[in-house]
């Protein structure tokens, strides 16, 4: 039972990452149709950014309390990412946005490698640590253990995506994006500056991007050049499994995966007598984007199907 | 009584809540024009999709050739001697005109991967046999000139025409054909009519949507009429024109 | 005509013999690892050959398509080599791994025949992602892979008596065994080469240019579309088998490293850049990205001293990331690839004249 709850309290945080950076994959594909697979390298700029800063700071001799650091770095990288994913937009998908669909597709691997190697020319190849500003302490709830932090990484997490639907359905650019990805031409039509909105778009998730990034990084205590590539990979399962397109469904769709990752690592040892280990862990995601695109391909929430060439 | 070709009882097509056919009956007899016709939206296409294999009906039965068709897929349809155009031509853009028609004979051919990487005789006879049965099909509709132009540059009517000759290359027994003269010059359209007449003559029951109602009642033995996703009349075409429901629905719509 | 046929029968025999001298040229200026270097180029085009057949004929994109590579690979290893203990010869293992692979391609592709485009590109990913999480962990409790560690002592190729496995001896000279290994691969190459074009050129390549250009269209014309796409995986997981074992075999070492995403990636790169479809274009590909790399690396790190005293970018890394803008300039300047297909091209054109498909 312990076992039991203390998954599902891993799998609430890590969910709740992938649902930050699911809804940043939504959010353009329900826009523009597309799958921006260089997502996953905005989440680890994220983190790098913001490592870099805190250590910049603390090797200035600036002390500051953990969290006003960590405050500090997320101004600088939050910016730089959505700038980061301004760069994106414009440098491989606005010039193709007519060309058959392998081209973005294969333009946003390109960028996907050059990312990564640019963070590697900047931090190394060698794992960062997250330098040890923020408390670990721990409370229990029904006999599991959770920090502090990662109480708050969900709380957080939920705020924010709370305010993203607010956003979207309350102001006059969530309009524009909800005009655009119904039909382009007629909201442009409308007056609605598509260029505007899909760089809007990009901008908005590459910021959730940031900070999930962040969030990764101290929930795991490190970042890596590479780490950009699995969690995208998975939070873009998550907005599969909630329906692509739809802003709730890539929250549902994160939390839930989460919670199946976890409990998916903590019981496989069992379920298949031992055979099997925690080892496994990440063919989870994997399983559960097959499953859902082969029985449900429009996802748990969606309504569009999965046949777009 | 001539002999029934295709039959369709209680079809049933849903899309979500949507009911796009609503228990449509109908039969085409052998050597027919069989005529379909009714307001936008009526469901024509649909039940062109169903009798095709492109759509699975919900409920229903549908045979043709004294094979049970129901819910069978596509190129099972294909099989059995029914073969269609679509509304909006769907040409493989890129192949030529030659290449089209060829890949219409797939159904009719066996040649698989292993006969391909062996070239052997039978590969090779049957390969040649497909591209002279792909002329004869292009003469047939009256477009060889273009055999090797890709069919992206092919004028309107001249793609409709490779569409009919891909078709015919499946060797069909129904032919259907979903809004055939839409765009058409009178020119063309009458050049297209006495194609029909010619394809009829040489054994081919056709199945035809078209929206030029004095081309149907010309043209087609017997019409349906569909409104709302349902069968409101069906028969000759002068008993049709003066069904007062077909009026009202069809022709009443179109003049008000 | 005929002189058509003379000039194309010449060109044809100025690179035969250009591709049967080529090891001994480049061996002699450059040093044998550069043979070894083309008889890697030659593995590569097999592997992209059959990428082709289901990316560039059937349109059909494949993400995980070393998953193939590494069943073949893995096939070879563990039947030939001091591992389980067998040492079966090549001739029964490589037609194992292929047949393996090729039923591999169906099982992996009869769950993905409804998806298209991106979908079916992520899904096949992480279809290589869960073969290669396998072999990465299949050596507990029962050591199947060995694990990370990877499978050594692989057999080479035995022909009668005669290994490929050492140097031999030729006109009173000694030759390393990457020339025997080169006309090895050669020969199977030209092979994959003819069945590619011979299926492309056939009721089956025609079938799979029909899927891709309009698969509604297709499907209305009589064409089994799950048949022929699963004709399609399995052909060209078949290919990805053969250069698996061959791999192997060349290697004497495999371990999980070597089929990772990457390696996915720039097979279909090479389909991309050399130009999808057309089987002259991605043997160019291949042969470009198997080469040009190593040229970097063997210029950059000198370079970099020569102009900076120091090395300022770690080879691998401006390698690759040389790579990745290549991929970005390329699609943004000539999405079509070095040398298309007419039908690509076509393709290209119209899109980006805004002509809409189908």
């Amino acid at each position: 039972m312990d076992i039991f709850v203390q998954q599902i309290l891993n799998g609430l945080v890590l969910g709740s990452i992938y649902a930050l950076i699911a809804l940043g994959y939504t959010m353009v594909y329900g826009i523009m149709g597309l799958i921006n697979f260089a997502h996953g390298e905005v989440v680890m700029f994220g983190a790098m950014v913001t490592i870099s800063v805190i250590s910049a700071l603390m090797n200035a001799g600036i002390n500051l309390p953990g969290p006003l650091l960590v405050l500090i770095g997320l101004m600088i990288s939050i910016p730089a990412c959505m700038l980061l994913g301004f760069v994106i937009e414009r440098v491989a998908y606005r010039p193709l946005r007519n060309a058959p669909r392998l081209a973005p597709l294969i333009t946003a691997i390109g960028l996907s490698i050059v990312l990564q190697q640019v963070a590697i020319l900047i931090w190394g190849r060698n794992y960062i640590p997250f330098p040890p500003i923020l408390s670990h302490d721990t409370i229990t709830i029904l006999g599991a253990s959770i920090t502090k932090l990662q109480v708050i990484i969900i709380v957080l997490c939920l705020v924010i995506m709370a305010g993203l639907l607010v956003m979207v359905e309350r102001t006059k650019l969530g309009r524009a994006m909800r005009a655009t990805s119904q039909n382009p031409s007629v909201a442009g039509l409308m007056g609605v500056s598509v260029n505007k909105v899909i760089s809007a778009t990009f901008v908005i998730g590459s910021g959730l991007g940031a900070i999930a990034g962040v969030m990764v990084a101290t929930n795991y205590d490190q970042a890596h050049y590479y780490m950009g590539f699995l969690i995208g990979l998975k939070a873009f399962t998550a907005a599969v499994l909630g329906g692509i397109g739809n802003l709730g469904g890539a929250v549902a769709g994160g939390i839930l995966l989460g919670i199946i990752e976890s409990l998916g690592a903590g019981y496989i040892g069992t379920l298949t007598g031992g055979f099997l280990g925690s080892n496994y862990q990440d063919i989870f995601a994997f399983m559960v984007l097959i499953m859902v695109l082969i029985f449900r391909p429009s996802g748990l929430l969606g309504e569009k199907m999965a046949d777009r060439a | 009584m001539a002999e029934t070709l295709l039959k369709i009882e209680g079809i049933v097509k849903r899309f979500g809540g949507l009911v796009a056919l609503n228990n449509v009956g109908l039969s085409i007899n052998k050597g027919e024009i069989y005529g379909l016709i009714g307001p936008n939206g009526a469901g024509k296409t649909t039940l062109f999709n169903v009798l095709t294999g492109l759509y699975m009906p919900d409920e229903g039965t549908f045979t043709f050739a004294g094979k049970d068709l129901f819910r069978a897929k596509p190129h099972v349809v294909v099989g059995t001697g029914i073969a269609r155009t679509f509304q909006n031509i769907r040409l493989f853009a890129e192949m030529t005109a030659l290449e089209n028609v060829m890949v219409g004979r797939h159904i009719r051919t066996k040649a698989g991967g292993l006969g391909a990487i062996l070239r052997n005789k039978g590969t090779m006879d049957e390969e040649r046999a497909i591209e002279a049965k792909a002329r004869e099909l292009l003469e047939y509709v009256g477009i060889s000139s273009v055999a090797d132009e890709r069919a992206r540059n092919l004028s309107y009517g001249h793609q409709r025409r490779l569409e009919i000759a891909r078709a015919l290359a499946t060797e069909p027994t129904l032919l259907a054909l979903d809004e055939p003269a839409a765009g058409m010059n009178p020119r063309e359209t009458s050049d297209l009519k006495d194609l029909m007449a010619k394809i009829r003559n040489d054994g081919v029951t056709i199945l035809l949507i078209e929206h030029d109602v004095k081309l149907m009642m010309g043209l087609c033995d017997r019409i349906a009429v569909l409104d709302y996703g349902k069968k409101i009349a069906e028969g000759v075409p002068e008993m049709v024109r003066n069904d007062p429901k077909v009026i009202e629905a069809y022709l009443g719509v179109a003049h008000a | 005509m005929t002189m058509v046929n003379n000039k194309k029968l010449g060109l044809f025999a100025v690179s035969a013999i250009a591709v049967v001298v080529l090891p001994f040229l480049v061996g002699g200026a450059l040093g044998n690892s550069w043979v070894r270097i083309l008889d890697f180029a030659l593995l590569y085009v097999m592997l992209a050959l059959g990428l082709n057949m289901v990316v560039g004929f059937a349109g059909l994109l494949d993400l995980g398509f070393i998953a193939f590579y590494a069943v073949g690979a893995y096939s070879y290893a563990l039947l030939s080599s001091p591992h389980f203990g067998l040492h079966l010869p090549f001739y029964i293992t490589i037609p194992i791994g292929a047949v393996l692979a090729a039923f591999f391609g169906i099982l992996l592709g009869t769950p993905v025949l409804r998806l298209k485009g991106d979908y079916l590109a992520i899904v096949t990913l992480g279809f290589g992602e869960i073969i290669r999480i396998f072999i990465n962990n299949l050596n507990a409790p029962i050591n199947i892979t060995n694990g990370p560690q990877g499978v050594n002592l692989i057999d080479p190729i035995q022909v009668g008596g005669f290994s490929f496995g050492k140097s031999f001896e030729l006109f009173g000279q000694t030759f390393s065994n990457v020339y025997l290994y080169y006309y090895f691969f050669l020969v199977l190459t030209v092979g994959v080469v003819i069945m590619a074009w011979r299926l492309q050129h056939s009721r089956i390549g025609r079938a799979w240019v029909a899927l891709r250009e309009d698969d509604i269209a297709a499907a209305a014309m009589g064409i089994n579309i799950r048949n022929i796409k699963l004709l399609a995986f399995a052909l060209g997981a078949l290919s990805g088998g053969v250069a698996g074992g061959l791999f192997s075999a060349f290697q004497g070492f495999v371990s999980p490293e070597s089929f990772s995403l990457i390696e996915s990636i720039m097979i279909l790169a090479m389909i991309v850049l050399g130009g999808m479809g057309n089987i002259a274009g991605v043997v160019l590909g291949a042969v470009m990205l198997t080469i040009a790399p190593e040229i970097l690396r063997s210029t950059i790190g000198p370079l970099q001293m020569a102009v900076f005293g120091k090395t300022i970018v770690d080879p691998e890394n401006a390698r690759m990331l040389l790579f990745g803008l290549a991929m970005v300039v390329m699609m943004l300047v000539r999405p079509e690839g070095a040398w298309p297909s007419k039908r690509r091209r076509m393709e290209f054109q119209d899109a980006k004249k805004g002509v809409s498909h189908g």
